[in-house]
């Protein structure tokens, strides 16, 4: 199901709970890519997604690992959060195992990727696109296109609070 | 007499050293300096493992000759990079398996908190004392009663302090790294022209949080054309501001009565500036050359380790995400 949804926050607590409803979609496996510039709003919506699981270690900015990951509860996916911002080329991207780490076969977590458009050729065709845009001081505008992976009617679902 | 070699590759510098007795630094050498990138015939890029894999030899040859045959071989073996890690703890498990010596893996915060016991000024630094870990990736205070035994009583929840830094350099169109652009550019500035946010300062917190100072940076800069000194100047000081209040009250907290400073933002002038002269206790901080990634830092944990018997496997392997306590 190829839909776009838009919706506007007017602070970070809005943006990490619009993460949380969006978490109660993500089916085992999801590849979610952020896009945004900084301070839009990125990790704080990780945090929201992440934080369906009472996980053991707090969801923080991984600009300086690149990748950190954040264990699942018993039953849960566990939640990969990569950050591409320092990559500078493709090649730095091939390095981080771009097959292991997109691997949609992989139930056993939930990849959510900020600075998504630096790997724009690795990323899988089945993901959820996210843009954040700034829309004056605390404002996000943010914009979800589905690309298979969300359930029917998650627009409504996402809307409803 | 123990010499121990101390390897570090947990992101971007290759870092190899021997040191002796845990306190002199008999050879260092760190894959970043421009003498390196020139021995390489270039330089030395960023994050890709491959990259320590083709200087990791050559600089163990480098301090080798210069240190002879070693007691015991050290490699962080995380938090970091995973496939950055694997190279160091790969290459220092084989050396000490044909050596036969000890292999002794090593926490990258616990190697920069020893960063200051190599220091020859320091000589008098020892346990118990706070820690105060600031760099790219963490910005922690970590209460040491003595080694290798910590308490983390506050970390971040999102940005390190360094990565702030090199955040608001590029918002502010400075060069990376952001510590040393931004501290240059404040030269001049007003500190006080900007009153940015102390994120956490409520209660007793020694938490910290910099995703909203570099977003309020955003914001002055969209609202007009600040000068940037001013702009560098203030969020400096709120930046650092933080870190000693935090610090002030962690020393508290903790009852101890000294403190050790490390990691890449240790560098920043106004942070050791305050520290040294508002904290009426001892403060260690690692000079310069010390407080990037390095492997005498690792080398001097280790061998504080193998004084108090922790001795690796050659089957223990490198964890991307790991905690110090």
């Amino acid at each position: 199901m190829n839909e776009a949804f838009e919706v506007r926050t007017v602070s970070p607590e809005e943006t990490e709970a619009l993460g949380r409803r969006l978490a109660a979609l993500l089916p085992p496996g999801s590849v979610v890519a952020l896009r945004g510039d900084l301070a839009a709003g990125k990790t704080c919506l990780v945090r929201g997604i992440a934080g369906r699981a009472d996980r053991v270690a707090p969801v923080h900015s991984p600009t300086f690992t690149i990748v950190n990951e954040y264990p699942a509860e018993a039953d849960g996916p566990s939640i990969v959060h990569v950050d591409l911002y320092r990559l500078t080329s493709i090649d730095e991207m091939a390095d981080l195992g771009p097959e292991e780490l997109f691997d949609p076969g992989d139930a056993s977590r939930i990849v959510v990727v900020e600075w998504a458009e630096r790997a724009e050729a690795l990323l899988p065709a089945l993901r959820v696109d996210i843009a954040l845009e700034h829309a004056g001081h605390d404002r996000r505008r943010i914009a979800i296109r589905d690309h298979g992976v969300l359930p029917d009617g998650w627009p409504d679902a996402l809307a409803a609070e | 007499m123990t010499l121990i070699l101390g390897i570090e590759t947990s992101c971007d510098e290759t870092g190899v050293a021997v040191v002796r007795d845990g306190r002199a630094i008999v050879a260092n050498e760190v894959a970043s300096q421009i003498h390196i990138h020139r021995e390489f015939g270039g330089v030395v890029p960023e994050i890709a493992s491959r990259r320590h894999t083709t200087c990791i030899s050559q600089l163990t040859r480098l301090v080798l000759d210069q240190s002879g045959p070693v007691d015991a071989v050290a490699a962080t073996w995380g938090p970091g990079l995973m496939g950055s890690l694997l190279v160091g703890v790969s290459f220092a498990k084989s050396l000490a398996y044909a050596w036969g010596v000890p292999y002794v893996p090593v926490h990258h915060i616990e190697g920069h908190i020893f960063s200051v016991f190599v220091d020859p000024e320091q000589s008098d630094v020892d346990f118990p004392f706070l820690a105060l870990v600031v760099s790219g990736g963490h910005t922690c205070l970590i209460d040491c009663p003595r080694p290798h035994v910590y308490e983390i009583l506050g970390s971040t929840r999102d940005d390190a302090v360094g990565e702030c830094f090199d955040k608001v350099a590029r918002l502010l169109g400075l060069p990376y790294p952001g510590g040393p652009s931004i501290q240059k550019a404040a030269e001049g500035g007003d500190p006080h022209a900007f009153s940015f946010p102390r994120a956490m300062m409520q209660g007793d917190s020694l938490e910290f949080s910099y995703s909203g100072l570099k977003t309020a940076v955003l914001y002055e800069m969209r609202d007009g054309a600040p000068s940037p000194a001013d702009l560098a100047a203030s969020f400096q000081h709120a930046a650092v501001d933080v870190l000693v209040m935090k610090t002030r009250r962690a020393l508290e907290v903790s009852g101890r009565t000294r403190l050790v400073v490390a990691g890449g933002v240790s560098a920043n002038r106004l942070l050791r500036e305050r520290l040294t002269t508002e904290l009426d206790i001892p403060v260690h901080v690692p000079p310069l050359s010390l407080c990037v990634d390095n492997g005498a830092m690792i080398a001097a944990a280790a061998y504080s380790r193998l004084q108090h018997g922790f001795v690796g496997q050659l089957s223990d392997t490198a964890s991307a995400s790991m905690r110090l306590a």
